[in-house]
């Protein structure tokens, strides 16, 4: 796959920093959301060479980190059923529920099969009729118009055997849920690029100037985020607070207008609950009435799931940007990629994964540990 | 499943009804995947696009196209997550 050489541009990049310096006369604290970013952040040091006092909080922008216990483990229920085949995407099945996960569920002879688009599940459906097809509909903006499709396209079809269960986020009430927190401490953000694709800026709009934020849709490439940085600093510097494009390239103000009204159609706003952060009015989307014929949630009536968080992870306070991955005291010894304890040390866009990818380690804390 | 990842489409398929999805051949760096073209109504044939989960989100140009494929080539798993295990590097 490295057909290509890694784009960058040194020259461009010290640029940036340099202007970054010379912008910056304060402290100033901006999260990037997306979980693509921070990986970008880490793996390529950029937090580490900003101007001092130039904080990036990292935020809760992972699918796979942030859908709630409860799913997960009714995931686990469906999932281990024999009649049922499992469909979802590869990077849900290392998540751990409250006993086990996903991928011991198959190794006790549960039919789980990874698929790379829900189109697939459908497939799966129509061909074992004898058989529930029921694929795990997560993740935010930019999955849910693909996930509306499938059961738009499996309702068309007449295919009754096809049911999702759904634990769709939205970006935007989360932003405002942070910036609610007593302890917020952000001052602006980077949205994430491929979700304003979907769903464009205009949300983002009455946001930036309610609570006089900067926020500024950004790619993740390293030059993105250092001009995505730059931009929400000079906002800070300035005392704006707008919606800026730095992704011009991909993302326009409205989005993606057909994608949008697929899940408006398929799908209804409600609460959600993030794991590791709790309830959210607003910020999730279950199935419309039109199609709740497909909810796997009621078709196999999990409810009744009791759920048992791991007491030593702090996946919560890691989501809401309040503590650092390296100030967990499992982080990198009893919780690792290959043996996480929670979400955000499973999926290649935690910022736990992003930090142990990164050979990050906790600052010594003691002279014995200084040596 | 959420970083999506650019492609250039080869193909477009025949719809046997109307009403099935415009599903078409997308390129990524050699490997190849069948995609929903139905949210980019006006990408054609050559032009490139960013792919989520089996669905071209939003078209690009080529020159973008290969410097966000470069930055995902630096996240680990990435295509394996995001274009199945047969994409594994």
């Amino acid at each position: 796959m490295k057909y290509l050489d890694e784009y960058r541009d040194p020259a461009l990049a010290v640029k940036l920093l340099a202007e970054l310096h010379a912008t910056a006369t304060r402290p100033w604290a901006v999260m990037e959301v997306c979980g693509g970013q921070t990986h970008t952040l880490v793996r390529q040091g950029i937090d580490e060479l900003l101007p001092a006092g130039i904080r990036m909080i990292h935020g809760p922008g992972c699918p796979v980190c942030v859908t709630p216990l409860e799913v997960i483990d009714k995931a686990l229920a469906i999932a281990a059923r024999p009649e049922v085949i499992f469909t979802s995407y590869g990077d849900m099945l290392r998540v751990p529920g409250s006993a086990g996960d996903l991928l011991g569920v198959r190794a006790r002879g549960g039919d789980v099969r990874v698929v790379y688009t829900p189109l697939d599940a459908v497939r799966i459906a129509r061909q074992h009729p004898d058989r529930e097809v029921v694929f795990f509909a997560v993740g935010f903006e930019t999955t849910a118009p693909a996930n509306a499709m499938a059961v738009r396209y499996a309702a068309d079809a007449g295919i009754g055997n096809f049911s999702v269960l759904v634990s769709h986020v939205l970006v935007p009430p989360a932003i405002t849920a942070l910036l609610d927190a007593p302890d917020n401490q952000v001052q602006g953000f980077l949205a994430a690029g491929h979700v304003c694709a979907v769903m464009g800026w205009t949300e983002y709009e009455p946001i930036a100037a309610r609570y006089r934020v900067p926020i500024v849709v950004t790619g993740f490439e390293p030059l993105d985020l250092l001009e995505g940085i730059l931009m929400a600093v000079r906002q800070l510097e300035q005392g704006r607070s707008e919606v800026e494009n730095q992704y011009a390239r991909a993302v326009r103000r409205t989005g993606n207008t057909a994608a949008q009204e697929v899940v408006r159609r398929v799908f209804r706003v409600t609460e959600r609950n993030w794991r590791g952060i709790g309830p959210i009015p607003t910020s999730g989307l279950a199935l419309a009435a039109e199609f709740s014929a497909y909810d796997a949630d009621t078709r196999f009536a999990t409810t009744g799931v009791r759920t048992e968080e791991n007491p030593d992870c702090i996946a919560g306070a890691i989501l809401r940007g309040t503590k650092l991955p390296t100030d967990c005291a499992a982080y990198g010894t009893r919780c690792t990629p290959r043996t996480p304890l929670g979400a955000p040390m499973v999926s290649a866009e935690g910022t736990c994964a992003a930090f142990h990818n990164s050979g990050r380690r906790p600052a010594p804390s003691t002279v014995e540990e200084i040596g | 499943m959420c970083l999506g990842i650019p492609g250039r489409i080869v193909a477009i398929d025949d719809r046997a009804d109307p009403a099935d999805p415009v599903l078409g051949t997308v390129d990524f760096a050699g490997l190849r995947r069948s995609v929903c073209l139905d949210f980019t109504p006006a990408a054609g044939i050559g032009d490139y696009v960013i792919v989520h989960v089996g669905f071209a989100i939003s078209q690009i140009d080529e020159a973008e196209a290969a410097k966000t494929l470069a930055v995902l080539d630096a996240i680990p798993d990435v295509w394996e997550t995001e274009l199945g295990p047969e994409a594994a590097t």
